[in-house]
């Protein structure tokens, strides 16, 4: 008689990076290793001012369960993580302090500007309203929606996995990397 | 016997006479207007006298008048009494060239924040303000953006140009 739980024998593992394999020793790029370990344990930093930090909440939660991806453990220090997640309104009296936090994470990091608050200000064109995180940070991820879905905050969490995983090693050093950081006045 | 509208409107006039003028009672409450150098005298009496007894600043804010020339800016006080439940409201017109107004703060230390608040949105001038600085805004903002001669909209933008927004 088969038992009555149903095990979960969908789990996917992350796929072996191309390389040369024999018997107990596996040489590939250094390169692949770092990129696969890094995508799939993103530590984020949650920074949430308003309805889209709601939808963030439920998108950590049991249902969509954020975990899956190896981000699991969220941090509230800047100084741990990966990828701030921006997630409601920024006022132009809060930009200063939204930057402080991105300078005080190390690289590499990344960004995600979630919902249309973030992304361009949204309904707030106001004169108190910062119209775009992309104003104080570079963005690597808009998430459109007002707010977005869970889902739609999934998508573009696997949208960084992708640049993770894509990202050479040495992106961080090159000039033009530097030129992108030292436009927001960077250095 | 209970106060009332008529009650403080006697007294008041009895102490001020016609420096007090425009008198409504919208939604029943008591409104007038007073000179603007009266403000403080006003409310001194107001939270002195024995009966009347208003001794809550509920709010402190103004309004920007456009059209009223050399009385552009309005101050507008709440005050409530809170033994007897009553609130009243006056206000003080100044001009927009020159928003000068004595501070409320000695009397109501939460004046504070509020004339701050007002100086911040409107440029009121509250002379004697121990810290009239910007609250609520960025420090580098250079207008008073609750004036109506600045648009809502944020004019900093440039992506928003087009007709579809409005503009």
């Amino acid at each position: 008689m088969s038992r009555p739980v149903q095990y979960n024998n969908t789990v996917k593992f992350a796929g072996i990076p191309e390389g040369y394999m024999g018997e107990g020793f596996m040489a590939t790029n250094f390169e692949k290793v770092v990129s696969l370990a890094r995508k799939n344990s993103i530590w984020p930093l949650p920074f949430a001012t308003s309805c889209c930090g709601i939808e963030f909440m439920a998108t950590a939660a049991s249902h969509y369960d954020l975990a899956r991806f190896g981000a699991e453990r969220m941090s509230f220090s800047p100084r741990q993580c990966d990828l701030i997640l921006v997630m409601g309104t920024i006022s132009k009296k809060m930009g200063p302090v939204l930057r402080q936090v991105y300078l005080q994470m190390a690289e590499p990091r990344w960004v995600m500007a979630v919902g249309a608050c973030a992304s361009s200000g949204g309904i707030f064109d106001t004169y108190s309203v910062l119209q775009g995180i992309d104003q104080v940070l570079p963005v690597d991820v808009y998430v459109p929606g007002c707010p977005p879905r869970p889902e739609a905050i999934l998508d573009g969490f696997m949208k960084i996995q992708d640049l993770v995983n894509a990202e050479g090693l040495r992106r961080r050093h090159s000039d033009q990397y530097k030129e992108l950081l030292s436009s927001y006045g960077i250095q | 016997m209970a106060l009332s509208n008529e009650i403080v409107q006697q007294k008041l006039t009895e102490k001020f006479g016609d420096q007090l003028s425009d008198w409504q009672a919208p939604y029943g409450m008591l409104t007038f207007t007073a000179q603007k150098d009266l403000n403080i005298k006003v409310l001194q009496f107001l939270y002195d006298d024995t009966e009347l007894r208003f001794q809550f600043l509920t709010d402190l804010q103004a309004v920007h008048y456009p059209e009223k020339k050399g009385e552009e800016l309005a101050v507008v006080y709440h005050v409530h009494n809170l033994v007897d439940n009553l609130r009243i409201r006056f206000k003080i017109f100044v001009d927009i060239e020159k928003p000068d107004v004595f501070t409320a703060t000695a009397l109501y230390q939460s004046a504070n924040f509020m004339e701050r608040e007002t100086y911040d949105f409107f440029g009121v001038n509250f002379v004697g303000h121990p810290n009239l600085i910007r609250i609520l805004n960025v420090d580098e903002m250079d207008y008073f953006p609750m004036r109506k001669e600045f648009p809502l909209e944020d004019q900093s933008r440039i992506d928003k140009d087009d007709e579809m927004f409005g503009r």
